[in-house]
């Protein structure tokens, strides 16, 4: 009996090493590949961007079997993470092109200077709009606004008006009601926070907050918590029926029915634009621009909605249907010019966060 | 090597062959550690503003509640694990196989869903929610440590104090504790280093009001850029983290006093009496392990009408509209390839970096140097993983083949959390090698590498099996450095499951959770593997 068992021993312990093996080969056989593919480096082109980006498998594929360029996609943290890790390596960057930089960030890519110019003909057809640049840095590819979101059965069930702009947050009958991010950890709470600077001034936002506290506001550090767990409309079933979140999130949350049970409310947007550009210093330029040009093409442009929920930034691009029916793109967001942002974020989130906390 | 023999011409190439064989484990560490880390503070530094940011008080009571959290996490989980080892040391009971396996569960969950399970138990408590959320992430690390220790004591010395009429409660204050201790405060100082790093579980249950070290240097260094706070934090983190070590180091040291070890078969028995109290403990601990485990089960089958398994059908999918670029089961194979070559590069770095300090035991020079290594290796426990990560951006550039962006990154920076443990489990087994059989072997003409494979290797295969297969949990759970490094086609479990987390949609919400039941198991069928073959083994974990 003890000998079997050493023996059924030995035999797993070899499998368990094989296998660990194995798997370390077929990863570095793999880099072999890469580096095999390293040799036509000039048909690789590396896009550094944030967590969230998505994009189909086939269209990158036919762009590579139409231009031969292989886009390598490098993400680097949230839109934050990825400005300052493009800053600090703008000597000798981590890629060719980048894309996820946002109205927030940039300001501060500017200033570094981690673009070089690159007017695109593409971005003629609607991405003009949103230019932040005269020399044509950086090309505004979509735009992800961020709204307050309701949860429209919970307002139904209880006979409760539902809300529709800032000035409504504060009232009575919403009290305990909302919650949003935190606006020094989280995009969408800093989005929120600007939007209230943007309709109140700058004189005038914290007055606001302070009756938003009054309101018994709650704040948590991320999206994840604030829309996953504590908003009543998703599948969290949370206590909340207001939540800070994207105009496009409702489009998410349609039943077999075809009906959005949560809706953004249009008057509470905060324009988010994220852009690309060529890196100043890329080892394949041209590979670069071509990169951006098909970022701006109407394939990528009609995938943007679906991949990454956000909304296209070319004129004429078809988005889903259900998009135009439960999550239209607000036609009169706030925003604030990059240059103030940049200046005082910093202030406004620590004073913010004084506001807010006890 | 230092076992070759005494005479002094051989002791002067002992002394080669150890620098050696530590040539490795120093550079993988100087280029892999060191080098970014020191990179990333001495661009603060050149800001200036890093002193000025010490002087300020929010500084200190940011790094004053850090540590306060550790300590606290630290004590809990020392408090909960405790009775554990107990369990899997000393009791002959059936089932124990399942409760060392389930024990280490929730050291590999990722801590988004760790984080967002205690939100949903505890919804108020926040700094109550953070040390236990710590903590029990950290049980397993105490059970097991200490339980690999208590499994061996004599049981003859306690047995005499019990018929000498002690208390059971004496018998264990004053034969077992002490004997103990070195095993205790090494737990401890891993979990503290652990403690003070986490990163998850501090930002979803802290809310917008409690911060650490480790949550601001990730605030600092990738919202605001503002890299001279960074810095002054880092070094904090640092001062805390090289404290932690020190206190580890000065009990383990006592371990060196020999220990008579003995078998588990030796030592396991019924339990009686009032150790029936500790088993009551024990599985209460369990209990609470499992409320967690169940939670997040059971968010893996909800649907808005009822029960469901569309998570786990969505596993062969990529998410509702295509949210991962692969599909779970993909992400699972990754998780499986990459954790593998991390274990692989940790298990040689670890082993060389445990060979030197067995051969760096004696000797008025070699053991400071000695010390000094096992402290450096233990390190990236405790520095952020941001720190880390940035550092590789402004460093790494300057090798051959800009490994920035090069998939071989993930498993480096895994390799770099795994060595350490490594290390806690191969070394304590090498030391108890009794050098006169590396000496007898030598006299009878075998060459130093014949003496490693007949004498270390031979009495110590189990600890190494147990360490590559603890390490490959570890990798399996890493999340702060690969996060940081994955690429978006090769995502591992940890990595998918935040991605999906961040999206809406009730589907993407299921497959995540999905996603985290089968991280689960994974993990249980690797220890449940790695269990059946170490037995008589000593290591720490």
């Amino acid at each position: 009996m003890p000998t079997r068992r050493g023996a059924t021993t030995i035999a797993v312990a070899a499998s368990l090493i094989a296998a660990t093996t194995l798997a370390g080969c077929t990863l570095l056989g793999e880099n072999g590949n890469g580096n095999e593919g390293g040799g036509e480096s000039a048909r690789t082109v590396t896009l550094v961007t944030h967590d969230s980006f998505a994009a189909p498998r086939r269209l990158l594929d036919s762009f590579q079997r139409e231009s031969g360029i292989r886009i390598k996609v490098q993400k680097s943290g949230d839109a934050g993470a990825l400005t300052n890790k493009l800053v600090l390596t703008k000597d000798n960057p981590i890629g060719d092109v980048a894309y996820g930089v946002d109205s927030t960030f940039a300001s501060r890519a500017l200033n570094e200077n981690i673009f070089q110019p690159y007017a695109s003909p593409q971005a003629r057809s609607g991405p003009q709009r949103y230019a932040v640049d005269n020399r044509n840095r950086m090309t505004a590819i979509d735009i992800g606004d961020v709204c307050v979101n309701i949860d429209t059965r919970w307002f139904a069930a209880r006979g409760i008006p539902e809300p529709s702009s800032y000035a409504d947050l504060t009232k009575p009958r919403y009290r305990n009601q909302l919650v949003v991010q935190d606006a020094a950890t989280s995009s969408p709470g800093l989005a929120f926070l600007l939007g209230t600077v943007a309709e109140y001034g700058q004189q005038g936002w914290s007055g606001y907050w302070a009756k938003l506290k009054a309101n018994g506001v709650k704040v948590v550090s991320g999206w994840e918590e604030a829309y996953g767990q504590d908003f009543s409309g998703s599948s969290g079933n949370g206590p909340r029926p207001i939540v800070v979140s994207y105009a496009s999130s409702p489009a998410a949350e349609v039943g077999e029915d075809g009906a959005a049970t949560t809706k953004a409310l249009p008057d509470t947007c905060y324009r988010q634009v994220e852009y690309a550009g060529v890196l100043a210093g890329a080892k394949n330029r041209d590979g670069a621009r071509k990169v951006v040009d098909f970022l701006l093409s109407e394939r990528f442009q009609a995938s943007v909605p679906d991949s990454m929920y956000v909304y296209p930034t070319r004129h004429g691009v078809q988005v889903p249907e259900t998009w135009s029916k439960v999550a239209p793109l607000p036609d009169r967001p706030d925003s604030l010019p990059p240059g103030v942002v940049q200046a005082n974020r910093e202030r406004w989130v620590a004073q913010w966060r004084g506001l807010v906390r006890g | 090597m230092a076992w070759a023999g005494p005479g002094l011409s051989s002791r002067g190439r002992a002394g080669w062959g150890l620098v050696a064989l530590a040539l490795l484990p120093v550079a993988f560490l100087a280029i892999f550690f060191a080098w970014p880390v020191v990179a990333i503070i001495g661009l603060g530094f050149g800001e200036g503003a890093v002193l000025r940011t010490l002087g300020t008080g929010e500084v200190w009571r940011i790094a004053g509640f850090t540590v306060g959290q550790a300590l606290a996490s630290t004590a809990l989980a020392l408090l909960a694990g405790l009775p554990v080892a107990f369990l899997l040391a000393r009791c002959r009971l059936p089932g124990l196989g399942v409760v060392r396996t389930l024990v280490l569960v929730p050291f590999v969950l990722p801590t988004v869903v760790v984080g967002l399970a205690f939100r949903v138990l505890l919804p108020d408590a926040q700094v109550g929610a953070i040390v236990l959320a710590n903590a029990f992430f950290n049980v397993a690390v105490v059970a097991r440590t200490v339980g690999g220790l208590w499994a061996h004591l004599d049981r003859r010395a306690e047995d005499a104090a019990r018929s000498l009429g002690a208390s059971r409660w004496r018998a264990f204050t004053s034969v077992q504790l002490p004997a103990l201790l070195p095993a205790i405060s090494s737990a401890a100082a891993v979990v503290f280093l652990f403690c003070s790093t986490s990163f998850g579980v501090v930002l979803i249950l802290g809310g917008a009001r409690y911060r650490t070290l480790e949550t601001e240097i990730y605030l600092r260094t990738t919202e605001l850029l503002d890299l001279p706070g960074a810095a002054a934090m880092s070094l904090l983190q640092l001062a805390a983290v090289l404290a932690a070590l020190a206190a580890g180091a000065a009990g383990r040291r006592r371990r060196e006093t020999a220990l008579r070890l003995r078998s588990r078969t030796e030592t396991a028995r019924r339990p009686a009496g009032g150790e029936w109290w500790v088993l009551a403990a024990a599985f209460g601990v369990l209990t609470l392990l499992l409320t967690p485990i169940v939670a997040l089960l059971g968010r893996s089958v909800s649907t808005a009408d009822g029960w469901g398994l569309a998570g786990y059908r969505a596993l062969l999918t990529r998410g509702a509209d295509g949210t991962l670029q692969v599909s779970g089961l993909d992400a699972a194979l990754n998780s499986l390839r990459t954790a593998g070559d991390a274990t692989v590069l940790a298990m040689i770095v670890g082993t060389l970096a445990s060979v030197v300090l067995v051969g760096l035991r004696r000797g008025a020079i070699a053991r400071p140097v000695a010390e000094t290594l096992d402290a450096a290796l233990m390190l990236p426990l405790g520095v952020s993983a941001v720190t880390v990560g940035f550092g590789y951006l402004v460093t790494l550039h300057a090798l051959p083949g800009d490994l920035r962006t090069s998939p071989l990154l993930v498993p480096f920076a895994q390799a770099l959390v795994v060595t350490p443990l490594i290390v806690r489990i191969v070394l304590p087994v090498l030391r108890s090698v009794d050098e006169r059989l590396r000496q007898a072997a030598a006299t009878l003409g075998a060459g130093p590498v014949r003496v490693w494979r007949e004498v270390d290797l031979a009495l110590a295969w189990r600890a190494f099996l147990a360490a590559a297969g603890f390490g490959y949990v570890v990798a399996l759970g890493e999340f702060g450095a690969t996060s940081f490094l994955a690429r978006p086609e090769a995502p591992t479990l940890p990595v998918a499951v935040a991605e999906l987390l961040a999206r809406p949609g009730e589907l993407n919400n299921q497959l995540a959770y999905a996603v985290c039941a089968l991280l689960m198991l994974l993990t249980a069928a690797v220890v449940t593997v790695v269990d059946r073959l170490r037995t008589p083994g000593l290591g720490e974990f």
